[in-house]
C-alpha cells in the first residue's frame, strides 16, 4: 500500500515518498519539462501507467485481460449455463476477491484433498455454520485455487427470494436445493456441495457450536444414489467461530420474515464493523468417498438405505469434526 | 391421404407462416380462421373470418370436413379495447367453442394447441430447468399464465373425452425476432429498461421460424402428448440488455407492480403480476422430450433470436458500437504509458 504515495499526480515532481525509485533502477525520472502536450488531460491515468510500469513487463498483459474482460460484459458476450452460473465473473471477479479472505484472513487448510475426484462428478457434503453461509463460498474458493474444479452449491429458496443474493448466487453457480437441479448437476459431471443442515445448522447457537443438526430428507442421498456419484462427507473447522450467535430473536425474525435474526457480541451493537468475521482458522478435511454404485437398483427410491446412507454420512463428519477438534490448539491460531 | 388442416389465429404472423407453409404441402388444404382480415400473405390458405367465440366455427369445421385442428388464437397481452377481459374472452371462451365444436365434429381425428411456458409460473423455488411433468411451484394467479392453464384444462378434457383424437399442446417458450410483437419485445425496446432490483432472470426465447417448424412437425408427425418448445441455452436478463445497448434502471421488486400498471397506461408495454414474477426469477424449460419425440431441435439460439431481433432495432445509447472506443482510449493511455517509461 506504501507504493501509493510514490507519485505526486498533480505536479509529478518527485515526491518524499520516491524511495523505492533506486532499486527499480529503469525509470528515468520524470522532470517539471516534460509537459506532453498531446495528452492534456492525461495526468491521472499516466501517473497510474507509471506506478504500474514499476510492477514489470505483466502491465500490458494485465491491461490487455482487463480490457478484454470489459469488453467481452459491455457487449453481453459472456457464456452462461442453464443455471444461470457466469464462470468467466466467478473466475475473474468473484473467486479472487475471496482469495485473501481464505487465505490470510481465515488460512484455510485442506486436508484429504486427492479423496476429491479431479474429473467426474461428487456430491461434497459438509456441515453448515456460522450464522452467515460462508463456508460455501469458502469452500468453493479452496477446493478451485487446489484443484481448478468450481463447486456447484444448492442453496435454499431463501437464497433466490432474496434480492442481490438471488444474483450472486446464480452467477457464482448456485442453483436451488432440490432433486431435480442435483441430479442435473450431477448427470453434467459436475461436482456439487450440498450442506443438508441448512438453517437448522447456520443459526445454531454459539453454545451447540460442531453438534450437527439434522440432515433434511435425505434427498441428497437419494439424487447422488441414483446418478451413482460417490458421496464425499466434508468437516469444516472454523466457521462456528466466525459469528458466534448469542441470540436470534425470534420475534424479529418473524417480522422480516427471516428463519433467525443474528445477535452476536459485534452485530449490531457495532454496525457494519459487527458484519466484519473473527479470524477464526479452518480447517477443511475432505473424507474418504462413500460408493455409492455398488447398491442395488432401485435403491434411490428405498428410505431405508436412503437412512442407512444418511446416517454414515453424518456420523463420518461428526467424528472428523470431534477429531479435529481435538488437534486444535485455539480457535483462532 | 387428403387433409384439411383448420388453423385459428392465422391473421396474425405465426398463424399465417404455418398456415402458408402447411398449404404447401401436398395433399394437404389449409382452412385459415380469424376475426380480423389478414395483415400477413397467406398464400394458397383459404381465409374464413369467424369468430372461434360462437358457435359458428361449429358450422366451418363441418362444411370444410376438417380432420386437424391448430389452435393459435391465444393472446398473450391486453391489446386493443376491450382488455384484460377481451383477451381472457378469447383465451378462454374462444377455446371452449372450437373444443366444443371439435368434440362434435367426427372427422377431426387430431389437434395441436399452442400453449406457453407461462403454465409452469415463475418463483424462487423453481427447478433450473421444468421437464413436462413438473407441477409449477407457484400456480398462476393471473394474466396469461391463468388463462393458458386453463386452455390446457380443457384441451386435456377434450383429449379424455375423445380418445381418438391425437392432442398435441406445445408449450413455447417467449416469441424473439425481427418481426415479433409482444410484451417482453416492447419491453426490451425501451429507452431506459426498468429491471428488478437485485434479480437477474434468466430468459429462454423462441424463434418464430423455430416455432412454426415446431408446431409444423407436431402437425404432420401426430405426437400426442404435451411437449415443451424452445431454444437449448438461455440468456440473462443481464446480457440481453447489454446487447441491446440499453440503459436499466433498479426497480425495488415491491414497486414493479405499480410501474408495470404505469406503463401499461401510457400504452408502452403491460406485465401481469406474473410476467413480472418471470422477468424477476426467470424461467427455462427442459426442451429434450419433444426433440426425442419428433426430432425437432431450435435453429435460433436464445442468443441469436434475441440478435434478430436487435439487428431490426436501433441501437440504444449503451451499444457496444458507442462505448468500445472510449475502452480503446483507456487501453492507449495505459499501456502506452507504461511503454514511454518502462
Amino acid at each position: 500500500m506504501g507504493d501509493a504515495e510514490i507519485i505526486d499526480l498533480g505536479s509529478r515532481r518527485p515526491g518524499p515518498g520516491e524511495g523505492s525509485e533506486p532499486q527499480s533502477g529503469t525509470r528515468p525520472t520524470p522532470g517539471p519539462s516534460d509537459p506532453r502536450p498531446d495528452q492534456p488531460n492525461a495526468g491521472p491515468l499516466l501517473g497510474l501507467s507509471r506506478l504500474a510500469s514499476l510492477f514489470g513487463d505483466g502491465w500490458n498483459e494485465s491491461v490487455a485481460a482487463a480490457l478484454a474482460f470489459a469488453r467481452s460484459r459491455l457487449r453481453g458476450d459472456y457464456e452462461v449455463d442453464e443455471f444461470g452460473f457466469d464462470p468467466e465473473f466467478t473466475t475473474q471477479v468473484f473467486l479472487p476477491l475471496l482469495r485473501p479472505l481464505v487465505r490470510s484472513w481465515f488460512r484455510v487448510e485442506l486436508r484429504g484433498i486427492e479423496n476429491v475426484p479431479k474429473s467426474e462428478s461428487a456430491l461434497l457434503v459438509a456441515n453448515h455454520a456460522g450464522t452467515m453461509p460462508l463456508d460455501g463460498m469458502v469452500l468453493q474458493s479452496a477446493v478451485y485455487d487446489e484443484i481448478s474444479r468450481h463447486v456447484r452449491m444448492l442453496g435454499a429458496d431463501l437464497v433466490f427470494a432474496t434480492p442481490y443474493s438471488h444474483d450472486l448466487a446464480r452467477k457464482t453457480g448456485t442453483t436451488l436445493a432440490s432433486q431435480e437441479d442435483a441430479e442435473r448437476l450431477l448427470a453434467a459431471e459436475q461436482l456439487v456441495a450440498v450442506f443438508p443442515e441448512g438453517f437448522k445448522g447456520l443459526g445454531k447457537p454459539f453454545a451447540d457450536r460442531y453438534q450437527l443438526q439434522r440432515f433434511g430428507r435425505g434427498g441428497f442421498v437419494s439424487a447422488a444414489v441414483r446418478a451413482q456419484v460417490p458421496i464425499i462427507p466434508v468437516s469444516v473447522v472454523g466457521s462456528e467461530e466466525i459469528y458466534p450467535l448469542v441470540a436470534r430473536v425470534p420475534a424479529l425474525a418473524r417480522a422480516l420474515g427471516l428463519p433467525y435474526f443474528p445477535i452476536t457480541p459485534m452485530f449490531p451493537w457495532l454496525g457494519p464493523l459487527g458484519l466484519v468475521p473473527l479470524p477464526s482458522k479452518w480447517i477443511i478435511e475432505f473424507g474418504e468417498a462413500i460408493a455409492t454404485d455398488e447398491l442395488p437398483p432401485g435403491a434411490a427410491d428405498d428410505p431405508m438405505v436412503v437412512f442407512n446412507v444418511t446416517d454414515q454420512v453424518r456420523e463420518t463428519i461428526q467424528h472428523t469434526l470431534y477429531a479435529l477438534l481435538m488437534q486444535r490448539r485455539s480457535a483462532f491460531f | 391421404m387428403a387433409r384439411v388442416v383448420l388453423v385459428t389465429g392465422v391473421s396474425r404472423q405465426l398463424g399465417a407462416r404455418l398456415g402458408r407453409t402447411l398449404a404447401d404441402v401436398e395433399g394437404v388444404s389449409v382452412v385459415g380462421v380469424d376475426v380480423t382480415p389478414p395483415s400477413h400473405d397467406l398464400g394458397r390458405v383459404s381465409f374464413v373470418r369467424a369468430d372461434i367465440r360462437n358457435p359458428v366455427i361449429a358450422k366451418v369445421i363441418a362444411t370444410h370436413q376438417v380432420d386437424t385442428v391448430v389452435h393459435l388464437a391465444t393472446v398473450s397481452a391486453p391489446t386493443g379495447p376491450g382488455g384484460r377481459t377481451a383477451m381472457k374472452e378469447t383465451n378462454v371462451i374462444g377455446t371452449m367453442q372450437l373444443l366444443a365444436a371439435c368434440q362434435q365434429a367426427e372427422l377431426v381425428s387430431q389437434l395441436v394447441v399452442q400453449s406457453s411456458a407461462s403454465v409452469y409460473g415463475a418463483s424462487p423455488g423453481d427447478p433450473a430447468r421444468f421437464t413436462e411433468d413438473m407441477e409449477p411451484r407457484a400456480h398462476p394467479r393471473t394474466g396469461f399464465g391463468k388463462d393458458s392453464v386453463e386452455i390446457e384444462s380443457y384441451v386435456r378434457g377434450l383429449a379424455r373425452r375423445r380418445p381418438d383424437v391425437a392432442v398435441t399442446i406445445l408449450r413455447l417458450a417467449s416469441l424473439m425476432g425481427a418481426e415479433v410483437d409482444s410484451p417482453l419485445v416492447r419491453y426490451l425496446s425501451l429507452p431506459v429498461v426498468p429491471k428488478v432490483l437485485g434479480f437477474d432472470a434468466r430468459l429462454q426465447l423462441l424463434h418464430p421460424t423455430d416455432a412454426v417448424a415446431a408446431l409444423l412437425r407436431a402437425t404432420r408427425q401426430e405426437v400426442p402428448g404435451t411437449f415443451n418448445v424452445g431454444a437449448a441455452d438461455i440468456v440473462t436478463m443481464t446480457q440481453a440488455l447489454r446487447m441491446a445497448g440499453r440503459p436499466a434502471i433498479g426497480v425495488p421488486r415491491s414497486l414493479a407492480p405499480v410501474l408495470a400498471g404505469t406503463l401499461r397506461q401510457a400504452g408502452l408495454t403491460g406485465f401481469s403480476p406474473d410476467q413480472i414474477d418471470e422477468l424477476t426469477y426467470g424461467r427455462v424449460m427442459d426442451v429434450s422430450s419433444f426433440t426425442r419425440a419428433t426430432g425437432f431441435r431450435a435453429r435460433f439460439s436464445s442468443r441469436a433470436a434475441l440478435q434478430d431481433f436487435l439487428a431490426a432495432t436501433p441501437p440504444g445509447p449503451l451499444s457496444a458500437e458507442r462505448l468500445e472506443p472510449l475502452l480503446d482510449v483507456v487501453e492507449r493511455r495505459l499501456t502506452s504509458g507504461a511503454r514511454a517509461d518502462g
